[in-house]
């Protein structure tokens, strides 16, 4: 794993979840979300990555050519279904919630406290 | 084993049909036996797993892709009576819960019941699985199918508000799993538990390894709402339709804590340093103990009042699992199953009571709740088995925590937990003695908001109990009760922990098909007669203290100021929640990098 990939990651998931603390707008929290979740992505690619290989598709390459981790590439596959899933049903309740509240700002629901 | 495979598959199968069915109006008494009967599957299929685990620990390979000299490159249930012992509480709880739903669900959405079995599938996955990402899979199905469930009604606001805030706290939490799953992974080049643990062992500790735990453990944090990870926890929990609520409370948040000691045992518990652990985790659960319990006695709306002490036990398991003792653990392992059935109880009982009255906020229903009589006594003496009363399984539970709290050096925690027994406990005996027989000071109320507008009213008229919903409310009971006074449980739950600690077994068994245990059995020990000394401090304690609040509360108005910044902190601002459990990553993630390598 190489250092800069790793403070990539890491500065994704930082100014991902700043964005969500201080979000006014439900939309843009969600996407701020979709960044933070991108720290992921650049993590786990580069935790599989080997200098010069290659994709790890054998159809067309010789079995013993060097690949990439195919096994963090699932992970990665399965992580972005997820985050899309996710993703839509927050949109959802943004929907929602500027139906109920009339306003789409944090700031401004506040049914629950205490 | 294929039977392993079952307690995931059969849900899952039955809501997809459920789901499919759903544009032909299937009969509604279809869609309840279907449920049911999965549910009660699932129970039968874990009890059966937990019987054959008693022994060496049951293995499926999906696909039969089987480790080939220690390395595992397939994914696998890995089942002992621990994890086969938390999908067997999923089951029952979810037995119970779909039951009370009879009567209570708006008859026109059957899709409730396909998406509270795609929860339990997602909940009993994630106590059999042997794999990290595994895990997180389990997690996220969970996960994504309990903030539909939290926000179910959501042309209300409150729900809508709770699920917002439930769904971005515990997916900000999801995101830091799979960053420490893809730290551990860069280390060690496995997923599998046991492999992982293989691999960390052989090297010398160091940050980023520390770090990588820190992470998942904050992940599972968020979803054990240990402070200051909880927030989300009172929201969702106060909003959601009861027989969510009564499988939030009884066994998801648990599972959180369950998904720690799993992967502390397994993966990390050779290659970082226990003494300093043991530490951040008794210290957060003693913190969450307290701050759960004085939240609860600030409370006046039942299901939150319910929350945080919710809230206030997850901690006390905490500290349980904090122990890193065998004891410890059995001892928490039996508190949560004998607490998430009194948690079953009294949430069942608070449906009961906003089914027939409509309301669930103790000043709107100061004793209007005189002719529920069974209902009264149901709640109080659940109420009581939460402050320990002799024999609930939380009070047996509780013994033998105490017990490993002990010989590992921390005995002063018994003070902790006797606190909040009589906290939590007055908290709950004051709302009973509120509701069921009037006591206490009218009280006007500040703002209407915490009125709730009433769920859906059921087919029987309001003002009698539909025996479907007392049904669950009693069984739970018992099943609470059962937990304490079955001979011989304690020493199978502590034969069951040395297993779970065992990290040599476990690996054994799991890459390469069997060991030899090194861990020699150790009797359980039974409550010693200052256990019973506490309990009965515990419980008068309560009693005094509900007594107080109801019938003399000016003695206690100066603790309000103080409370009320606390309550502050709870603000229901999703911001600041995120906030506190990012700040809470940091902290931990500092902790555990200078205390445990």
């Amino acid at each position: 794993m190489s250092a800069p990939a790793l403070v990539v990651a890491a500065w994704l998931l930082l100014v991902g979840l700043y964005g969500v603390v201080t979000s006014r707008n439900l939309v843009h929290l969600v996407l701020c979300l979709g960044v933070a979740q991108a720290s992921t992505y650049v993590l786990l690619l580069a935790v599989g990555y080997r200098q010069g290989a290659q994709a790890p598709i054998f159809s067309d390459i010789p079995t013993s050519a060097p690949v990439v981790d195919p096994v963090v590439q699932a992970l990665t596959l399965t992580d972005v279904v997820v985050e899309a899933t996710v993703s839509a049903l927050l949109l959802a309740l943004a929907v929602q919630t500027r139906k109920r509240f009339g306003t789409v700002d944090p700031d401004e629901i506040g049914e629950l406290h205490g | 084993m294929a039977l392993a495979a079952l307690p995931v598959a059969v849900p899952v199968i039955a809501a997809t049909l459920l789901a499919a069915l759903k544009p032909f109006d299937p009969p509604r008494r279809l869609v309840l036996l279907t449920s049911i009967g999965t549910a009660a599957a699932v129970a039968v299929f874990s009890a059966i797993l937990l019987a054959r685990s008693g022994d060496e620990t049951v293995l499926l390979w999906f696909g039969a892709w089987t480790p080939r000299d220690g390395v595992a490159l397939g994914v696998s249930f890995a089942i002992d009576p621990l994890g086969a012992g938390a999908a067997l509480l999923a089951g029952t709880l979810a037995v119970g819960a779909l039951v009370f739903s009879i009567r209570y669900v708006d008859p026109s959405d059957d899709l409730f019941h396909a998406l509270m079995l795609v929860f339990l599938a997602g909940m009993v996955g994630f106590a059999l699985s042997g794999d990290l990402f595994n895990l997180f899979v389990f997690f996220e199905l969970l996960s994504t199918s309990a903030f539909v469930l939290a926000g179910y009604q959501i042309e209300r606001r409150a729900p809508l508000e709770g699920s917002l805030n439930f769904a971005i706290v515990n997916t900000v939490g999801s995101f830091l799993f799979l960053f420490g799953i893809a730290l551990v992974y860069g280390r060690t080049g496995a997923l599998n538990l046991a492999q992982i643990g293989q691999e960390l062992a052989r090297q010398p500790p160091d940050a980023l390894v520390a770090v990588s735990f820190a992470l998942l453990a904050s992940a599972l944090f968020v979803k054990a709402a240990i402070v200051p990870f909880h927030f989300w926890l009172a929201d969702a929990y106060a909003v959601a339709r009861t027989p969510v609520c009564i499988l939030f409370a009884g066994v998801m948040s648990e599972l959180g804590l369950y998904g720690i000691a799993r992967i502390w045992w397994t993966g990390y518990s050779d290659a970082l340093g226990h003494e300093g652990l043991r530490a951040i985790l008794i210290g957060a659960g003693v913190l969450t103990a307290l701050v759960g319990a004085l939240m609860a006695l600030a409370q006046t709306h039942l299901k939150r009042l319910l929350a945080f002490a919710t809230i206030s036990y997850l901690g006390l398991f905490l500290i349980g699992v904090g122990t890193l003792d065998s004891d410890g653990l059995a001892g928490a392992a039996l508190f949560v199953a004998g607490d998430g059935f009194l948690k079953g109880t009294l949430f069942a009982c608070v449906g009961i009571v906003q089914h027939r009255l409509g309301h669930v906020d103790e000043r709107a229903l100061q004793g209007r709740g005189r002719e529920a009589r069974l209902v009264a006594a149901l709640f109080a003496l659940a109420a009581l088995g939460v402050a320990s009363l002799p024999p609930f399984g939380s009070f047996l539970g509780k013994a033998l925590l105490e017990h490993g709290a002990s010989t590992v050096g921390y005995g002063w925690v018994t003070a902790v937990f006797i606190a909040v027994a009589i906290l939590t406990g007055a908290a709950l005996l004051r709302a009973a003695g509120c509701v069921f027989l009037g006591l206490g000071e009218v009280e006007e109320m500040e703002d209407e908001s915490d009125v709730e507008e009433g769920e859906p009213a059921g087919e029987t008229e309001p003002g009698r109990t539909p025996v479907v919903m007392a049904l669950p409310a009693a069984g739970f009971l018992a099943a609470a009760l059962a937990i304490g006074v079955i001979p011989g449980i304690a020493d199978a739950a502590v034969r069951a922990a040395d297993r779970f600690l065992d990290r040599g077994a476990y690996a054994g068994d799991v890459l390469f098909g069997g060991s030899e245990s090194s861990s020699v059995p150790q009797p359980g020990l039974g409550p010693h007669w200052y256990d019973w000394l506490y309990a009965a401090i515990s419980c008068a304690g309560a009693l005094a203290l509900a007594w107080v609040l109801l019938l003399r509360p000016a003695a206690l108005r100066g603790a309000r100021r103080p409370l009320a910044g606390l309550r502050a902190l709870h603000s229901g601002h999703v911001g600041d929640y995120v906030a506190f459990a990012v700040a809470g990553a940091a902290v931990l993630g500092g902790l555990c990098a200078v205390t445990l390598t």
